[in-house]
């Protein structure tokens, strides 16, 4: 589809090429299309601007039919075959583009199932302790960090809000553990919005460190319910496939107790797609078997995780499992980690 | 006259003296020996021949000290004393004692000097011992990417959709116990029933895509799948928010309808939905007589 000819290798032919130039505008409306032209030419040689706008217009229109063209004798394909017709091609998404990661967790894996036995969490999902979390900013939370501190308090049963008032979190981690507290949630902040979240598991367990992002607090919301109530709420969590991934996900698991009270119809939603964790709180209600409503109440917010330690919170000296580095991870759009 | 006098002269009021600094109340004097930092006739540097300083480099403290007798060499001018002793009180006996025999005025703040030096000392190194802050500076393009990416991902999650199936599934698998008490077996009869009778609705439906097409609003730019007709069904009922109790509905039977009337995407979830609607007011066995009385109401 290459209308005029302006190749390279006759460059050294300048004055020639003007007038040949100026003969084939002048006829570039009446052009048959059967002329053929070196095959090295390319639109964005042709200096001109206008002219080369004009050309580019055509060959995109060139395109257009083309492709037009062929949709509709697929189309007509697809139409005469009737039954026998291919099925349709899936579109390309991100997701069924992913990179395979050789650290997906097949679910019937003995090692994993070992490991899980033997983790930090094994004693939460033996149910032999409960969840008791104490939520705590850094130094002189101002505005939206203190509601949604609050929110937070409410969404996880058996939680705390404590003020920090300038102590250390290494004095603050023991006693913690002498009060028999299984989390600690640290929430950063930046310019009166939370910004970071750190969640340490207590007796000597993982510290994930996350980005926080999109916070919305319970008076943002769109048709929103009443305040969640005092019942456990059930846990979703969601496309949590690597490794890494499950470790994060019995990190949120354990956020709760291990019964939740379907009584209260609630249910809290740590969904992970593309490396961002949503968390949604929302009350259900099924109206019949094959229907549920479901209405959002709580905050919501995003998380991305940045860094997990082995033990509990120390910045310095910790072992760290996992660490968000940007030029290896971020590089490839289709490489996720969690 | 005195030179020293008549240096003053000049550089105190009346001509430009490089190390003053003039403010609304006071003038300071910025020259780096100066024992107090105003700009006055007895603490100015170049004003006074016999003079004293303390000054403190890397957390050590030394004294200076002028005489008049080395004025002619400024190269040798200020001689440096070490403060050997870490103890305060030693500390002021050997300002004392080297400034043995000088005016009042200049041991006397030398020693406030020496003494104002000490504790600000001190309290560096008590604050490096708490917790300092550390600034992580963002990138911004970096923040803009991540933001974007993350809105990208909020899309594709579909998250109202995959919340609903998760609570379905549990549902059906029964972690939920007796709580809830659907007729299973009616609705499974129902089931069959409905989808021997897709096949022969679905070509009825494909006139229909014409009229309806340009009413629907559709959400989501990418690839409207199964979920989605369930989004639109659900707020659908959120809105009128009428209990239809014979809603009979399955991911199959909506699956088949896809496939066999589906000629583009963008018309299957009006034809989906469209099915679905004429479904409500229609009884299961009368199927076929009354589509077109329900066709009637909805067009």
């Amino acid at each position: 589809h290459e209308q005029r000819g302006e190749s390279d290798d006759q460059s050294w032919r300048t004055p020639m090429k003007d007038l040949k130039m100026e003969e084939e505008s002048s006829g570039v409306e009446k052009l048959e299309p059967g002329t053929t032209f070196p095959p090295t030419f390319s639109v964005s040689e042709i200096k001109n601007k206008q002219r080369r706008h004009q050309m580019f217009m055509k060959l995109k229109q060139e395109k257009r039919k083309q492709k037009m063209q062929l949709k509709k004798k697929r189309r007509k394909e697809r139409e005469a075959l009737g039954d026998k017709a291919p099925p349709k091609e899936v579109p390309k998404t991100i997701e069924n583009q992913r990179v395979f990661d050789e650290t997906t967790v097949d679910p019937e894996d003995e090692e994993i199932a070992f490991d899980e036995g033997t983790d930090e969490f094994s004693a939460y999902f033996n149910g032999l302790t409960n969840p008791k979390v104490l939520i705590t900013t850094s130094d002189r939370p101002r505005g939206r960090v203190v509601k949604f501190c609050e929110q937070l308090a409410t969404v996880i049963p058996n939680a705390h809000v404590y003020y920090r008032r300038g102590l250390a979190l290494k004095r603050i981690i023991p006693q913690c553990i002498a009060r028999d507290f299984t989390y600690l949630i640290v929430i950063n902040q930046d310019r009166q919005t939370p910004n970071g979240l750190v969640l340490c598991h207590l007796p000597d367990g993982p510290t994930a460190h996350f980005k926080v992002s999109s916070v919305r607090l319970q008076k943002e919301l769109k048709r929103r319910g009443k305040a969640p109530t005092e019942h456990s709420p059930e846990v979703i969590l969601n496309n949590f496939s690597t490794r890494l991934g499950h470790t994060i996900g019995r990190l949120f698991a354990a956020l709760f107790p291990q019964n939740p009270q379907f009584v209260g119809r609630q249910v809290a939603t740590f969904h992970n797609q593309r490396d961002f964790i949503f968390f949604r709180f929302h009350r259900y209600i099924f109206k019949n078997e094959k229907k549920v409503g479901i209405q959002e109440l709580g905050p919501r917010f995003t998380l991305k995780l940045r860094s997990l330690q082995k033990g509990t919170f120390d910045s310095k000296y910790g072992e760290f499992e996992w660490v968000l580095k940007r030029h290896e991870m971020d590089a490839c759009r289709r490489k996720f980690q969690l | 006259i005195c030179f020293l006098q008549v240096i003053w002269d000049i550089i105190g009021n009346k001509q430009f003296c490089s190390f003053k600094v003039k403010t609304k109340s006071q003038n300071f004097c910025r020259n780096e020996y100066s024992i107090t930092g105003v700009c006055n006739r007895s603490s100015c540097p170049l004003a006074n021949s016999q003079y004293a300083t303390i000054r403190e480099e890397k957390g050590q403290c030394f004294l200076y000290m002028k005489e008049i007798e080395r004025a002619a060499f400024p190269a040798r001018m200020w001689e440096k004393v070490r403060k050997l002793s870490k103890n305060y009180e030693k500390a002021l006996e050997q300002i004392d004692e080297n400034l043995i025999y000088w005016p009042r005025f200049l041991r006397h703040k030398c020693k406030q000097r020496f003494t104002k030096i000490t504790q600000y000392l001190i309290r560096m190194r008590k604050l490096v011992l708490k917790r300092q802050r550390k600034l992580v500076p963002l990138s911004r393009k970096v923040e803009s990417r991540e933001k974007r990416k993350e809105e990208k991902a909020l899309i594709a999650a579909q998250l109202d959709n995959a919340i609903e199936k998760e609570l379905l599934e549990r549902l059906k698998q029964g972690t939920y116990g007796d709580i809830y008490n659907f007729p299973v077996y009616a609705f499974d009869k129902a089931l069959e029933q409905q989808d021997a009778e897709s096949e022969s609705d679905a070509e009825e439906e494909e006139e229909e895509d014409d009229e309806d097409v340009g009413q629907r609003e559709f959400v989501a730019e990418d690839e409207v799948e199964e979920s989605d007709l369930s989004d639109f069904e659900d707020m659908n009922k959120l809105k009128t928010s009428s209990d239809e109790e014979e809603q009979d509905e399955s991911s199959e039977e909506e699956e088949e309808e896809e496939v066999q009337a589906s000629r583009s995407k963008g018309k299957s979830p009006a034809n989906g939905s469209l099915v679905r609607k004429k479904r409500a007011y229609v009884e299961i066995e009368y199927e076929q007589e009354t589509e077109s009385a329900s066709r009637r109401r909805t067009t």
